[in-house]
């Protein structure tokens, strides 16, 4: 497996599922749309997450490429591909800091690859920084508005 | 006004505690500079030429007495003793040091402030019309809408490393006083057939290219004003530029596909948008609508005695019509003749904070102009607010004349600046003031950036002012017949530029050639129009 072409369970810090990993290697948004049985595909921030949309009941595994943290296209992918049901794996890959964690999370994002490994602490506290939320993500939190105005 | 409940608190605390621990990682070495720069940014904190420079959010521009007070007391605590209100009504402080700044943070958020999202590439405070509540030509008061924007748009999940910044500001007359079609989006709040909604502009912005936003939608449902403004952002973080940094505004997206095809793209998303429902809950409108009930207007005086002329002055030119007939608004200039444009120093700012509490139901606004304001003034208060004004340096009744003039920090501070901006207001205002020509030329809106990036707004003044570095030496540019208001436009330049005596003097031959051609009740700007540029250039380079 190429080191360009997708992370390894092993590389995975972070994983907010129980279900079996997926232990082959993603392949690129074009290749996903000519083969008919692939299951893991890895999203540069340029493709358009939606070209997607007919595969999803086949996929376990889409790996969002972050080549750059400041490049925040792959939050909108996370989201697209949630909003559109899809249930598989999401998996944030590259300059995956403690500070994106928690945005990551409410994008939709379930499992992180982060090129170096973050302080477990310093993550844990990241992933819980925010008790309450102000807007409707992928992530199914109530919302503040939400909660005030519950019955 | 508005006012945090539990959850907004908790929310700015979290946020202490989360740039407290950045701030932490940073020092230990576990954060670069690189990856801590656009953290402190979202925290507000830049590193300028000679210190770190903090920026507080004052949402729409609206803050109470309390508020007020702090923001001296963080002036005196952590800076010199004095702050800087900007043209996104917020204050700057300008010799911070990065130790003490979360301590700052956590002081403002013990009175419900913040300096969140005040700088970096996600959506920046929400400004608003300064006369909001207040404007006897105002449909609503725009801030229940601006506060619903405020609350969906702080810590965005998706929209936190966009292109680029991302501006949005909220009025809702058809006047403009906030600048609204040179923001990133500008929402003005419109009823129709007795409906509430929302009409769209979207790609406006100053900078080095700057533009006038197209209209994008003439009228969102209110109920629905959340998500077709995540459906824009969506839009432009996807597709927006970032090969290039001065590329990467939105402006430069809808420009380059057309707002036609942009409006296309946001529509299609508004409609998946809408059936995923991201949409905050009808009542949190309504929740937001009831802190800014008008407060207890009482009948009383409608006119003042005019007997003494500076103080007929002062009312004349720094009050604004108030929807209750025994009130105004009261315009606190912060523009002194040869005194630096929007800084108040601390005792100031408490004295204006007394103020509100005396005479404006302990409200007060910070004005796009840099100007400060207290919004329902009873009309037989206003011998006694200006008399205390006048006391204090801040009675100048110049609002919107040429002394009146808008300035970027610039070189004196700022480590992106080209040219100082600040000497250049000083000198204008006191020479225009000395000569007693200020009154004589009437309204003029002159502004001042000190480099292309247009922080003072000089591509929307009647007079534009653009400093920039011509072979290591400042060099000024003159630029005319620009507008911020409803009548919008984007100034042409002159021609050459000039060294700073130079630029002065050419204000002044342009202000000389207006008076001479001017007919009756034109602005400056009005004959401008009128005459175009050829008698101008004439007058400066013939």
């Amino acid at each position: 497996m190429a080191k360009d072409m997708g992370t390894s369970p092993d590389e995975v810090q972070f994983r907010f599922r129980d279900d079996e990993r997926v232990d082959h290697a993603t392949i690129t948004v074009d290749a996903c749309c000519d083969q008919t049985n692939a299951t893991a595909v890895r999203i540069e921030p340029g493709d358009d997450a939606r070209v997607l949309l007919p595969f999803l009941d086949r996929l376990a595994l889409v790996e969002v490429n972050f080549p750059a943290f400041g490049d925040g296209r792959g939050y909108s992918s996370a989201r697209i591909l949630r909003e559109a049901g899809y249930t598989g794996e999401l998996r944030a890959v590259g300059a995956v800091l403690i500070d994106q964690l928690s945005h990551m999370r409410r994008c939709g994002f379930d499992s992180f690859a982060p090129d170096k490994r973050l302080d477990e602490e310093d993550a844990a506290r990241a992933f819980a920084t925010w008790e309450n939320v102000y807007q409707r993500a992928a992530d199914a939190r109530r919302t503040i508005a939400d909660k005030r105005h519950e019955a | 006004m508005y006012r945090y409940d539990q959850y907004d608190q908790a929310m700015v605390d979290a946020r202490v505690a989360e740039f407290r621990d950045q701030a932490r990682r940073r020092l230990e070495g576990k954060l670069t500079e690189d990856q801590f720069k656009p953290l402190r940014l979202m925290n507000g904190l830049y590193l300028q030429l000679h210190a770190y420079m903090l920026r507080v959010a004052i949402p729409y521009g609206t803050l109470d007495s309390r508020q007020m007070e702090m923001l001296a007391d963080i002036a005196d605590k952590y800076d010199r003793g004095y702050g800087h209100f900007t043209t996104r009504q917020n204050i700057q402080y300008n010799w911070i040091k990065l130790e003490g700044t979360a301590d700052a943070l956590a002081d403002l958020a013990t009175v419900e402030m913040h300096a969140i999202q005040t700088s970096g590439n996600c959506i920046r405070n929400i400004s608003a019309d300064h006369f909001a509540g207040a404007s006897a030509d105002e449909v609503v008061d725009p801030r229940p809408y601006a506060e619903l924007m405020r609350q969906w748009s702080s810590f965005h999940p998706e929209f936190t490393y966009l292109p680029r910044k991302f501006k949005i500001a909220v009025i809702a007359s058809a006047n403009d006083r906030a600048a609204m079609r040179l923001h990133d989006i500008g929402v003005r709040i419109v009823s129709r057939n007795g409906e509430v909604g929302a009409e769209i502009y979207a790609g406006g912005g100053m900078g080095r290219t700057p533009m006038i936003a197209p209209l994008i939608r003439d009228f969102v449902p209110i109920d629905q004003m959340i998500t077709y403004a995540e459906a824009c952002l969506r839009v432009y973080n996807r597709y927006g530029r970032r090969d290039n940094k001065y590329k990467a505004r939105i402006k430069i997206l809808v420009h380059e596909l057309g707002a036609a095809e942009y409006t296309r793209q946001v529509e299609e998303e508004f409609a998946h948008l809408l059936s995923v429902g991201v949409e905050p809950p009808r009542e949190e409108l309504a929740r937001i609508a009831e802190y800014f009930a008008p407060p207890a207007f009482v009948d009383g005086p409608k006119t003042v005695d005019r007997s003494d002329p500076d103080f007929a002055l002062w009312v004349d030119r720094n009050t604004h019509r108030h929807k209750h007939d025994a009130y105004v608004s009261a315009v606190i200039s912060l523009k002194p003749a040869g005194g630096i444009p929007g800084d108040a120093t601390s005792d100031q700012m408490r004295l204006v904070a007394k103020l509100a509490r005396e005479y404006s139901f302990d409200e007060l606004r910070v004005m796009h102009t840099q100007n400060l304001l207290l919004p329902h003034v009873r009309i037989a208060d206003l011998h006694a607010l200006w008399t205390a004004l006048d006391e204090a340096g801040l009675g100048s009744p110049n609002m919107d004349t040429i002394e009146d003039i808008i300035a970027c920090p610039g070189l004196d501070y700022c480590s992106l600046a080209n040219a100082r901006s600040i000497p250049l207001a000083q000198r204008i205002s006191e020479r225009f003031a000395q000569s007693g020509r200020t009154e004589v030329v009437g309204e003029l809106k002159l502004k001042i950036s000190g480099c292309i990036n247009a922080c003072g707004h000089h591509h929307a003044g009647h007079i534009g002012i653009l400093g920039v570095d011509k072979k290591g030496t400042e060099n000024y540019q003159l630029s005319l017949g620009g507008s911020e208001a409803e009548d919008v436009s984007l100034a042409k330049i002159t021609g050459p530029g000039f060294d700073e005596d130079g630029v002065i003097a050419a204000v002044e031959k342009v202000t000389d050639v207006y008076l001479a051609a001017r007919s009756d009740g034109e602005r400056f700007l009005d004959t401008y129009r009128r005459i175009g540029m050829e008698p101008f250039k004439e007058a400066l380079y013939g």
